[in-house]
């Protein structure tokens, strides 16, 4: 069983502190989330799970700085995020309003780099490198809408990776893909989190998605959200599609966080988790 | 073969209709109407001729000189406007009123403001044909896609930037929509601007004509205003296509899916 990472090295990269967040209406407010607590140390593939209607986008709008929030703290690095930060990178549902679809699949890699000044040849090289890391070596003349979703959802990571953010934000990334094109993604976001050891934070509503995935799963509570469940994923590190969907432990956590889910559906607004649930080993 | 097909599709009614106009003239000698051979015959003697770079090509300057600043100011006051809300708002409903002024209307009144003069019909052209564009790239700018908007703010996509690689290649179809809707205006005001006091230009010539009995030289006259529309219109569209073969390439795949 994996321990939690602690002390000084594991100091948390990104923490969320009483997230409140409440949409002004006119008759008042919607409260999108009540009462969010987690925080996420340096390293980790952290899958957020919930049901539909969650706050889900909501809290990664906040976690990104694209949404003020209404009072709480959130912090990357030791400071609050009020805009979004430099040392992240954020990749959406719809990668068809994502890429821009006037400009080459390079042109869309590069254009985050070109703004934060880098120089035309090193861009290009981190674009060659970041198209070649998601397996799209050829594709860098392309207009984006030529690619097939899978491989316009592979050209958003590349702009991410590019980037070289500390922090990468997925938000259901492969929701809008067929079955056998998310498989081959989800590995590919693995092998992207073991080689390069950026932060994910992955969030789905597929309940198999983020066991595969994560090394931990935040269940959120139905919306005013809270934090419902935290658990470890013990599951070995060397992840395959055929062996770890089969492993007992997969099916035990599986089963676990759909019921943490069943009950999420109910619960709203009152924390239960407060530390990590680690399942036992069958 | 295909390309046989599609001369025959283009040309079919015109000259059809040249037939038509030919067999109508055979007999009489209408004062008003003339015959095809007459007036072809008319058209190399009026426009083949000095006029050529004395009017027509003036003429044509200051068409695209007002179609140039209108592209100019309508996309530069149009991302303005269509980027902020309240601004928006509250001058919508003013453009909307001087895009319903008849431009021809103001020529007189530009006249005595700025007197007889090249700037004076450049203006006219120039006013009368950014209010499409302007509305255009208003409503192009606004319908921006939040999606896109919220790329550029988390990777810190600079104003400037995000001006030239998101704002105005979103607003690209409707700005290039407003430009069509202008040509036609642009066309009209140059031709009417040039009616009045003016002793030169294309306008100039063809009420000249009018006023001197100049028949089949009117006709010409009109004529060659016929196929300098169509040029632009073809031209247009050449340009257009090649702009936004992003536009066409996007939408060919999502009628195909």
């Amino acid at each position: 069983m994996t321990p939690e990472p602690s002390g000084a090295a594991a100091r948390p990269l990104l923490v969320v502190e009483h997230l409140k967040k409440v949409y002004p209406t006119a008759t008042g407010g919607v409260e999108a989330v009540r009462d969010l607590h987690f925080s996420v140390p340096e390293g980790q593939l952290v899958c957020i799970v919930g049901p539909s209607g969650a706050g889900k986008t909501t809290l990664l709008k906040c976690i990104a700085g694209l949404l003020p929030i209404t009072s709480g703290r959130i912090e990357l690095l030791g400071e609050a995020i009020t805009a979004p930060p430099k040392a992240m990178a954020v990749v959406f549902q719809e990668y068809g309003r994502s890429l821009f679809p006037w400009m080459s699949v390079e042109a869309n890699v590069e254009l985050p780099l070109k703004s934060a000044g880098v120089s035309k040849p090193e861009r290009r090289a981190a674009a060659a490198d970041a198209l070649h890391a998601v397996g799209l070596d050829d594709a860098g003349g392309k207009y984006p809408w030529q690619l097939s979703g899978g491989m316009q959802q592979r050209v958003a990571i590349a702009r991410a990776l590019a980037y070289k953010p500390k922090v990468l934000i997925m938000d259901e990334p492969f929701a809008a893909v067929d079955a056998q094109t998310r498989a081959d993604l989800e590995d590919l976001i693995r092998v992207i989190w073991k080689q390069l050891g950026v932060t994910i934070l992955f969030v789905t509503h597929d309940i198999d998605e983020s066991v595969y995935l994560g090394e931990r799963v935040v269940v959120l509570s139905n919306s005013p959200t809270v934090v419902q469940d935290d658990v470890v994923i013990d599951l070995p590190a060397e992840r395959d599609q055929l062996t770890t969907r089969s492993h007992p432990q997969f099916a035990a956590l599986r089963s676990h966080i759909y019921e943490q889910i069943q009950r999420a559906k109910h619960n709203r607004g009152t924390e239960t988790a407060s530390t990590p649930t680690v399942l036992r080993r069958h | 073969m295909k390309l046989l097909k599609d001369a025959a599709y283009t040309l079919g009614l015109p000259v059809l209709l040249i037939l038509l106009w030919w067999i109508g003239t055979l007999g009489g000698s209408n004062f008003y109407v003339p015959t095809p051979a007459q007036l072809a015959q008319t058209f190399v003697d009026t426009w083949f001729s000095p006029r050529l770079w004395e009017d027509i090509l003036p003429s044509l300057g200051r068409l695209f000189a007002g179609l140039a600043a209108a592209i100019v100011f309508g996309v530069g006051i149009g991302v303005f406007i269509g980027s902020f809300r309240t601004v928006r708002r509250v001058l919508e409903p003013l453009l909307e009123f001087f895009r319903a002024v008849p431009p021809p209307v103001l020529v007189p009144l530009f006249m005595l403001i700025f007197g007889l003069n090249d700037q004076m019909r450049v203006f006219v052209i120039a006013f009368g044909s950014v209010w499409p564009i302007l509305l255009n790239t208003i409503e192009g700018v606004r319908g921006t896609d939040e999606v896109m908007r919220d790329t550029a703010s988390s990777y810190r996509i600079t104003r400037v930037q995000r001006l030239a690689y998101l704002i105005v290649p979103a607003a690209g179809p409707k700005i290039l929509t407003g430009v069509r809707q202008s040509l036609s205006i642009a066309l009209i005001l140059m031709v009417i601007s040039e009616m009045f006091g003016s002793s030169s230009g294309l306008g100039f010539l063809i009420s000249y004509f009018q006023r001197s009995f100049a028949i089949p030289e009117m006709w010409s006259g009109i004529l060659l205003l016929g196929l300098i529309g169509f040029a632009l219109s073809v031209v247009f569209r050449l340009i257009e296509r090649r702009i936004l073969r992003w536009y066409h390439g996007l939408r060919e795949v999502q009628r195909e899916g």
